[in-house]
């Protein structure tokens, strides 16, 4: 089996199981405040190390290239409340654009 | 589809229900619609990034019907798109989906499920379908509202990413299409709702910065996971 279906077979399982915890757990486990503000915060903090990543990073350099132009207009747009297809094609319309431009 | 299904779910509803429960359930049908349609465009974009990242049609459509939690999809893809490694990749998939466990605690009372039905609502409890069901609970229709929901999202999550990975097949490489920047603005949508106070902005800003300090000293994909592990963990701390 290759490495990409590892990765699709145990993520799908892996989230999978979570889901099906949450219907087994004992309520009291989660009644404790800071597993509950742990889990509030978890895709904050991931979701912003996500998008510094795969904005700023290649493989283990830093960049700034074509992007960076697409974060900037996502979170433009995002400010504005446009809806979610307009962001995304606007972004990577923004980045191909920039990409062409500088190479 | 759900149109069908909403109407025979509706009439099991006691004969002594009036004009204003069927209008209820009618509206609570309309939202659950435009809750999936407003899915749709994150599904397509995810279909067509995940295909020009190398997987397969199937792999793609098999993370739609399995995993099926967007945030956790996308960061899997985008990270191996990136180089990760499989670990760096798998951590921070796993820990975006964990929060659709406490989604089901809170859930699965509202639902009021015989035992065999729970698995199945399991497997449908993520960010819409548990929102809708605690949105509904003062009409009595959560349980409705639920499943009304998680039954909409999943057929057209699905078909979307379906028709993205068709899409992304006929698109370039990543870079030249800007494909690459559809991962960090989808990320960027997701995220914007959960930042409006200023003590989530913080918890963003140390993660966003944890996890840059590390790229040039860690493997590929795994300062994801360093930086939100630690603003996760600092926010909690703080407390």
């Amino acid at each position: 089996m290759t490495a990409l279906w590892v990765a699709v077979l145990v993520s799908a399982l892996g989230c999978a199981a979570l889901k099906q915890l949450g219907y087994v757990v004992p309520e009291r486990v989660v009644a404790h405040l800071r597993v509950r503000a742990f889990v509030d915060v978890l895709p904050v903090a991931l979701l912003s190390a996500l998008i510094a990543v795969s904005t700023f990073a290649t493989g283990t350099r830093l960049m700034l290239d074509s992007r960076a132009a697409g974060l900037l207009v996502a979170v433009a747009l995002v400010a504005l409340r446009a809806p979610f297809l307009v962001v995304v094609v606007a972004a990577c319309a923004a980045a191909a654009g920039v990409h062409a431009l500088v190479g | 589809m759900v149109g069908r299904v909403a109407r025979f779910a509706g009439g099991d509803a006691p004969p002594s229900d009036g004009a204003a429960a069927r209008a209820a359930r009618r509206r609570v049908r309309g939202r659950a619609l435009a809750i999936g349609l407003s899915v749709t465009p994150f599904a397509v974009s995810f279909g067509a990034v995940s295909v020009a990242t190398g997987l397969s049609l199937l792999q793609t459509c098999l993370l739609s019907l399995l995993l099926f939690s967007g945030a956790s999809q996308f960061a899997l893809v985008s990270i191996l798109g990136a180089g990760g490694s499989l670990g760096s990749a798998l951590a921070p998939t796993l820990l975006l989906g964990v929060r659709n466990a406490l989604y089901g605690v809170s859930v699965r009372r509202l639902l009021g499920l015989p035992g065999w039905l729970r698995p199945v609502a399991a497997q449908v409890t993520i960010d819409e379908s548990t929102a809708m069901a605690l949105s509904e609970t003062s009409s009595g229709l959560s349980a409705y509202a639920f499943w009304m929901t998680a039954l909409s999202v999943y057929v057209l999550w699905n078909a979307a990413t379906l028709i993205g990975a068709l899409v992304g097949r006929g698109l370039g490489s990543l870079s030249t299409a800007g494909l690459d920047a559809a991962g960090p603005a989808a990320f960027v949508a997701l995220l914007a709702p959960r930042v409006r106070v200023v003590s989530m902005r913080v918890v963003a800003l140390v993660g966003a910065g944890v996890a840059l300090l590390c790229v040039p000293v860690l493997p590929a994909g795994s300062p994801i996971l360093l930086g939100g592990g630690v603003a996760a963990l600092l926010a909690v701390v703080r407390r």
